[in-house]
């Protein structure tokens, strides 16, 4: 199994952890996986709201980039998978548009076909790599931890875009995973909603509550650690946790892994090289839990 | 097929008025709905359960509910679509809105927010001897926009609202969209600057909860992105949302890909000392751990074309 990997601006940027964490859980898997250097961010939805077909013809840019080297793509943000996801939606559905865009592209030489897969690391384990074939790589089953699952907006909203017709199985992929790893997957009316990213410079008060209801609820389900496939979600979860914790006049401490960290975690793999000791909120307490366990 | 209802109750005239589950255990055909199951609950099991409803077709607007924790109309939601696998189904009221009993909301919040907009045109000039005509294809844009029925989903599942009631809320901004669009209208600038205002567009996430959950494909949040773009457009810049959107635009631009630390510097503006001791201190914590975005910006191999890209696109508008 080989990709095409969109690693995204914040997994080497805002989240540095992620990516050599992306990268070497790959490797163990199997999954093997060419960087494409040269494609530009996604626009993130905010550059759609100011200019659709620009972003779109950003990632029209990246597709025919994908064509060129034959593979699917694989990315490991959900606001990347989303904002890709919706673009080739707008394009598929209309053929007009699509010819539009390829003129843009034409300058470049490139040509965008409308041929392209484009899946998160999340739906590639359950849809390619295949949850048994997960199963047989663990080595350290996360037995007796509770990990709320949070998929980040982009990933599951809205469905029609995503393929969830073709593909039910993603709506509850990131459960389903957490609990191959041998964890408890904890159910939580948080998992599906926003975790405030996008306004933080916005409005921040409103933001951080978000980042206060979603870790309280969680840790009130008795969570020892939230998982993520969305390093935004991560950036906020685990960045203003602190800040959220203030504002309600109490400690949370809930750790926030970003997916291949938990992976890792799972396959025995050092948690220094995961980066697990990158973030805001201290896993150390996680770690030796799951060293105990071990 | 037999199915277990789970229902949330409410009654404020209750001793203990405080909300509870109640199961109801029920044969329904296959063709039913969750509407149809609530009443033949309320008809033949218990006929305390409250719930609104009217025309039963999609189109009053009067049932929306919680269905296993997402908005919905239970006229249009077929209860072997939602059952589990041990064909229980969840219905509660909306949230968002206060509970008046059992599955009833107060709707009062949701007419609130669309009074706030204006919601009505507002034409100037020469009144017409009859009525003020709009040619067919200038009001063809808004067809989806106008297919609202005003059933409150959208508001009930906003993140937004969910932490700040002042959130004018998806149905209210779609409705502001429309007039905005309503080339009869005259009262643009005016809606845009009061919709620019703190509480109004730039307060949504973005979240997409409200497209989803909409039976009407009104898509109220792609109506605030058009909103924000109008609203920019129209020079009601001067606000962290549009300045984070500019910015963000920029570092695209220019290297093609997003500059995470000088994002939040142009979205305060450099003067804005507190918000930026606020955000630092985060960046500092961050900092101590190893885990900052690299101070030097790189651009991605190929800026250029991307550059070309964007001068090529915004050169169409
Ligand atoms: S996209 Fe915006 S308006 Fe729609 S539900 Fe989310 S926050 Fe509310
Ligand atoms: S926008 Fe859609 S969900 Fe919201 S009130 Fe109108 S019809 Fe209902």
């Amino acid at each position: 199994m080989k990709y095409a990997f969109f690693p995204g601006c914040v997994s080497r940027g805002g989240c540095p952890e992620l990516y050599p964490a992306a990268v070497k859980v790959c490797e163990r898997l199997g999954l093997e996986l060419e960087v494409m250097e040269g494609a530009a961010c996604t626009g993130a939805g905010v550059l759609q709201e100011k200019n659709q077909l620009l972003g779109d013809a950003l990632n029209a840019r990246t597709f025919a980039m994908a064509e060129d080297m034959g593979l699917p793509i694989m990315t490991i943000c959900s606001t990347c998978q989303g904002t890709m996801s919706q673009a080739h939606k707008r394009m598929a559905d209309d053929p007009a548009y699509m010819a539009e865009i390829n003129e843009v592209l034409a300058e470049e030489g490139l040509e965008y076909k409308g041929e392209v897969v484009v899946k998160h690391l999340l739906w590639i384990l359950v849809e390619d790599l295949g949850l048994d074939t997960l199963k047989t790589f663990i080595t350290t089953p996360l037995q007796g931890l509770r990990m709320a699952p949070f998929y980040g907006c982009y990933i599951i909203r809205p469905t029609g875009a995503l393929g969830f017709d073709e593909h039910p199985e993603r709506e509850d992929s990131l459960e389903r995973v957490i609990e191959t790893l041998g964890a408890e997957s904890v159910e939580y009316a948080g998992k599906t909603r926003c975790c405030g990213f996008p306004i933080l410079t916005i409005n921040e008060r409103n933001s951080v509550s978000m980042v206060a209801n979603h870790t309280l609820e969680a840790k009130g389900l008795g969570a020892d650690a939230m998982v993520t496939p969305c390093p935004l979600c991560h950036l906020n979860l685990d960045g203003f946790q602190p800040k959220a914790a203030s504002m309600r006049k109490t400690s949370i401490d809930l750790p926030i892994l970003h997916l291949p960290q938990v992976l890792g975690l799972a396959m025995g793999m050092d948690a220094k090289s995961m980066g697990l000791n990158k973030h805001i909120i201290s896993a150390k307490k996680l770690l030796s839990s799951v060293a105990l366990s071990a | 097929m037999d199915v277990t209802l789970n229902v949330r109750r409410f009654d404020p005239e209750s001793e203990s008025p405080e909300s509870r589950f109640q199961e109801y255990n029920l044969e329904v055909e296959d063709y039913f709905t969750v509407l149809d199951a609530l009443i033949k609950v309320r008809e033949e099991v218990d006929g305390s359960l409250a719930l609104r409803c009217s025309c039963r077709a999609s189109i009053c607007g009067s049932c929306s509910m919680r269905v296993n924790g997402h908005a919905k109309l239970v006229c249009k939601t077929k209860v072997r679509d939602v059952a589990n696998a041990q064909n229980q189904v969840t219905v509660e009221p909306m949230g968002n809105l206060p509970v008046v009993k059992d599955l009833v909301s107060d709707m009062k919040p949701f007419w609130d927010r669309v009074r706030a907009v204006k919601p009505y045109l507002q034409p100037e000039g020469e009144e017409p001897e009859a009525e003020y005509l709009a040619p067919n294809e200038t009001m063809l844009h808004l067809a989806g926009v106008m297919s609202c029925i005003m059933c409150g989903a959208c508001v009930s599942d906003c993140t937004a609202i969910e932490v700040d009631q002042r959130f004018l809320g998806p149905a209210a901004l779609a409705k502001a969209y429309r007039f905005v669009g309503d080339p009869r209208d005259d009262a643009d600038r005016s809606r845009l600057q009061m919709y620019s205002q703190p509480g109004g567009i730039w307060d949504c996430t973005r979240c997409m909860e409200c497209v989803q959950v909409c039976p009407k494909g009104v898509a109220p949040m792609d109506r605030i992105m058009g909103l924000r773009d109008m609203a920019i457009e129209a020079g009601f810049s001067n606000n962290n949302g549009a300045r984070h959107t500019e910015a963000f635009t920029d570092s695209i631009k220019h290297s093609g890909r997003l500059d995470e630390l000088k994002l939040p510097l142009r979205t305060f503006g450099v003067f804005n000392v507190q918000a930026m001791m606020g955000l630092s201190l985060v960046g500092l914590r961050a900092f101590l751990r190893g885990k900052t975005p690299p101070i030097i910006h790189k651009a991605i191999p190929g800026k250029d074309k991307v550059r070309r890209l964007f001068d090529k696109v915004e050169g169409k508008r």
